[in-house]
């Protein structure tokens, strides 16, 4: 797959809001989109005096996605203070947890669904927690001090996860990105939206280029800004193609230059080195003493785990083993999210077909979603009103050619499946009239007959066609075998 | 015997049997306040206003027979750190000289849910940094003993208020010595409560693990009232513990049998003033002659406490005080001169930094800039491990001393300082014989315990010299009651300075 004459080597720091109604230090409201400042309070605005107070919610959501991120809990974990000076930090200190965090050492595996790369285990070296910082808008390049801040989002709870440099190309990247989102939707810990910003994906990129004495790394780069799935996969693989350039230009290597962090632009599709934020590389972390470590029992965790419920690439292989769909049909669903697979589930429970439900939610159901622009929830159609449908199909009463068109009536007018079968006049023709029907067109044919008895089977078709002319609603693959049938008797 | 001379107890039992009213005392505080503080600069502000108007709705509840907090109509001065809503709080500094807090400190709370009467913010050393309130970006205070003298700090305003009898009660706070210290060099009573007695959500952050609010008054009994309403947990506060807060002011008279007094010995080592001394040593025959046993004990770690509290509270101020960067509130360096300076001197520095650096550097005075370099430097990369981490470990070994110590002894007495009150700027050149005030003192917070300054005598200039105790973590009622025994077998806390 890779024939660049290098290879990229990809960790991922992901952070993710959890999803509480309150802040991770305070009680102001966590919703997005309010007019600036409308959601603090002393504690989250960093006035003096005000004391923070942990959320116990977000402690929790965070362990119930590291537990899901296999990572271990460890027993004793406490809060450190990053300091720094950045206007929208108001406190001049970010909490967060340095030495001990709340979680390490787990994996999430990654395939392709388009065979790009091998599958592969990405290894999580911590999830911690930590609070968000306010936004800044500025116009820095006119030098002018109109500067705003808006700290409604300071004090969000953040989880931060960092993997491992153990991905090799953007397609890996975009695909662990992927997961891990849908790995947090199924957990229901995050809102996950990208655009704003509860999703955020930073990437540590550098290049592992095979020479003769071994293998030269490239300085390592730090890229922020990617806002979508796809900025990652480009972002990043812009990233390799300049790192190689430039060492084909400079030669510089690994510890022969600082890390840089490089904004990723997706209007020009490129990254550009950004402007060293008003900080130093230290920052001072220590414990921070208006927290009290945090302790967490056996019980705790084994009470967390309980509420994870089964995750993607569990669901992913009993759809496959007890299912029995293919690899792309679990996939196509399970990727959807769990609504889906719960539809799914009731869909086939009903039916009593599985193949058939997996056919019809992967096909005709999400065509309609992605068409219409909803999710699942909010779906018309009930899977016990769907089941109906398929029954039809099953029983014969419904040729599939036409159950698309029944599905689309279901949808606009609420009716059930046989009630349409019977509007539209499209019911199952009779056996006996068929075979009366197949009788009359093989009499009235008999140059038909001829080539059939004289090998040449498909001259059938032509019966077919007559038939349908007769009535609409034959099933040609009847006709077909009725009247080769009654030819063969002859 | 004018109203004001009488213990806030006294006070308040004239309240309750309306014989005074609040209003009238508020007054007599207030004209006692015209009268001397100019003499001694005690208040930042005087709130006469506002307090009168409480006093009138006090005095107005109890016509009315509604319920009553427990300070009903006494009045109080509050250190200038602990925000109130609406109400300019500026720590003694100029970065927050016109910072008014949108809410209430919880121990502001408690006061108002107490009906007491604030009468206004007592001055103190900048940010709480200083042991003699010299410090103060806005003017000294005064000792009420000798006006040529410091009052001690950084608690100065609130100890020099109570001696010249300008409120019959106050709040300090103390972070290595801040409410002991200054009762020591004024002559009233000051409890540092154990660390997690008394919510700091409001304090405004000195050193986090360290800082407390403390009552000060004349007496152990108006000590012991005030403390009961400070005391308790609060769910604003991680660091502040849920135990049961004993009724302070009915134990405070029970006295203690078989009292078991721990004696220090580097406590008298060298640079004690031989009055001191004398004094201290005083005040433990008082206790023999009481019942108490006393008995010698080793704390080999006391020695370390000044080095290790000079680490560990600039590290966690160095951090406290980043908030003040002129972005948000309080003090910002001015716009034009920022630019202007960036002209000049063709810095590539951007103006955010240039403004960070100018607004800081005009805000904060030179002590307060001092410990904010000395903590920065010693959590900075390559020094946290010998500065900042083998400063928690040695706290950690004087916090095993205490435990020792109060395996043998409920209560361990000494002196509160090394010297009474010392002249005026004598010190100010010289910091790290400033810090060395504190050097009995601070223990008691690295360990977070619980002590108590009482006087206990006079030099022969008529300096008050002061009497420490110190108890196990949570045994203020013990401290109190220890300290009460004191009080009823001598008349120490009735002298009062000669003033005006
Ligand atoms: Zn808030």
């Amino acid at each position: 797959m890779n024939e660049t004459p290098y290879e990229i080597v990809i960790g991922l720091e992901v952070h993710v809001q959890l999803k509480t109604n309150t802040k991770l230090f305070c009680r102001c409201s966590t919703k997005f989109g309010n007019p600036p400042n409308t959601q603090t309070c002393p504690v989250c605005l960093g006035l003096p005096g005000a004391l923070p107070v942990m959320n116990k919610k977000a402690y929790f959501l965070g362990m119930k996605t590291a537990l899901a991120l296999n990572c271990s809990i460890p027993k004793f974990t406490k809060w450190d203070r990053k300091n720094y000076f950045y206007p929208d930090l108001p406190k001049g200190y970010q909490t967060s947890q340095f030495d001990l965090p709340m979680s390490e050492e787990g994996y999430l595996d990654i395939k392709s669904t388009n065979d790009e790369f091998e599958p592969r285990r990405v290894r999580i070296i911590r999830a911690h927690l930590e609070e968000d910082a306010g936004k800044s808008i500025h116009d820095e390049a006119a030098g002018k001090g109109d500067s705003r801040i808006d700290l409604n989002r300071t004090g969000t709870p953040l989880l931060e996860i960092v993997s491992y440099p153990d991905m090799r190309n953007a397609a890996e990247a975009k695909t662990y990105m992927q997961e891990l989102r849908l790995l947090l939707t199924y957990l229901d810990v995050s809102d996950c939206n990208m655009q704003e910003g509860s999703l955020r994906c930073d990437a540590n990129v550098n290049l592992h280029i095979p020479a003769d004495n071994g293998v030269i790394a490239t300085p390592i780069v730090e890229i922020k800004n990617m806002n979508s799935f796809r900025s990652v996969e480009r972002g990043i693989a812009y990233e390799a193609k300049r790192q190689y350039n430039v060492w084909q230009e400079t030669g510089k290597v690994l510890g022969e230059l600082p890390k840089q962090t490089r904004g990723w632009d997706d209007s020009a599709q490129v990254t550009r080195a950004q402007r060293e934020k008003e900080e130093s590389a230290d920052y001072r972390y220590f414990p921070c003493p208006d927290l009290v470590p945090v302790i967490v029992t056996d019980q705790q965790i084994e009470e967390v785990g309980r509420d994870i419920g089964e995750l993607p690439a569990a669901l992913r292989e009993r759809l496959e083993t007890e299912f029995g769909l293919t690899t792309y049909t679990s996939d196509v669903i399970v990727n959807q999210g769990r609504g889906l697979v719960d539809y799914f589930l009731e869909l086939a429970e009903a039916s009593g077909d599985n193949k058939l439900a997996g056919n019809w939610v992967q096909g005709e159901v999400l065509r309609i979603l992605n068409e219409q622009e909803i999710s699942i929830d909010t779906f018309k159609l009930s899977a016990a009103q769907l089941a109906e449908m398929l029954k039809l199909i099953q029983s014969g009463d419904l040729d599939s050619s036409k159950a698309k068109d029944v599905l689309a009536v279901m949808l606009d007018s609420g009716k059930s499946a046989a009630e349409i079968v019977k509007e539209l006049g499209i019911e199952k023709v009779d056996e006996g009239d068929l075979e009366d029907l197949c009788k009359m067109l093989v009499e009235r044919n008999p140059r038909v007959v001829d080539d059939v008895r004289g090998g040449n089977e498909k001259a059938v078709g032509a019966l077919i066609g007559q038939a349908k002319k007769e009535n609409p609603n034959v099933n040609p693959g009847q006709v077909r075998q009725i009247c080769l049938n009654i030819i063969n008797d002859i | 015997m004018s109203i004001i001379n009488k213990t806030a107890t006294e006070q308040l039992a004239l309240l309750q049997s309306r014989e005074i009213t609040s209003v009238a005392l508020t007054q007599a505080y207030l004209d006692r306040i015209n009268q001397v503080d100019p003499a001694v600069g005690a208040f930042l502000r005087v709130e006469s206003d506002t307090a009168l108007t409480q006093a009138a709705e006090v005095d107005r509840k109890r016509e009315a027979g509604e319920s009553l907090g427990k300070l009903a109509g006494l009045p109080i001065a509050i250190k200038d750190i602990l925000c109130t809503q609406n109400t300019p709080t500026t720590c003694g500094s100029k970065m927050l000289e016109n910072f008014v807090p949108p809410y209430n400190a919880t121990v502001v709370e408690k006061l108002f849910s107490a009906d007491a009467v604030i009468l206004g913010r007592t001055n103190m050393d900048e940010f709480a940094m200083g042991s003699s309130t010299e410090n103060s970006a806005y003017h000294p205070t005064q000792n009420p003993w000798d006006t040529s003298r410091i009052p001690g700090g950084s608690s100065g305003g609130a100890a020099a208020c109570i001696a010249a009898d300008m409120a019959p009660l106050s709040i300090g706070t103390d972070t290595g010595g801040s409410i002991r210290q200054p009762a020591a060099l004024c002559g009233c009573v000051g409890l540092k409560p154990t660390y997690g007695r008394v919510s700091r959500y409001g304090l405004i952050a000195f050193a986090s693990s360290l800082d407390q609010i403390g009552p000060l008054a004349r007496t152990v009994e108006d000590t012991a009232l005030l403390m009961e309403v400070l005391a308790g947990h609060d769910s604003l506060d991680s660091t502040s513990v849920d135990t049961p807060v004993p009724p302070y002011s009915e134990t405070v008279h029970q006295p203690l049998q078989n009292l078991r007094l721990g004696v220090v010995e580097q406590h008298f080592g060298k640079g004690i003033d031989p009055e001191i001394e004398g004094a201290v040593k005083q005040a433990i025959a008082t206790y023999q002659s009481l019942g108490a046993t006393i008995k010698n004990l080793e704390m080999p770690h006391a020695d370390y406490g000044i080095a290790t509290y000079y680490i560990i509270a600039p590290c966690e101020a160095s951090s406290n005080l980043a908030r003040y960067d002129g972005a948000h509130y309080g003090y910002r360096a001015d716009q034009a001169e920022v630019a202007a300076e960036l002209a000049e001197d063709g810095s590539d520095e951007g103006p955010l930094v240039r403004m960070y650096r100018k607004t800081r550097s005009e805000g904060f005075g030179s002590e307060v800039q001092r410990r904010i370099m000395l903590g920065t430097y010693a959590l900075s990369e390559g020094y946290y491990d010998a500065f900042y981490l083998k400063a928690l470990k040695v706290r950690r070994l004087i916090r095993q001393d205490y435990d020792n110590a109060f395996e043998q002894v409920d209560l361990i007495i000494g002196p509160v300082t090394a010297n009474p009150a010392f002249v005026k700027g004598e010190k100010t050149s010289d910091p790290m014989t400033m810090y060395l005030e504190d050097l009995y003192t601070v223990t008691a917070n690295l360990a977070g315990v619980a002590g108590i300054s009482l006087p206990c005598g006079l030099t022969k200039n008529g300096l008050p010299i002061g009497l420490q105790l110190q108890a196990a973590a949570f045994q203020e009622e013990k401290l109190l009651r220890a300290a009460q025994m004191f009080q009823h077998a001598t008349d120490f806390h009735l002298r009062r300075p000669e003033l005006l």
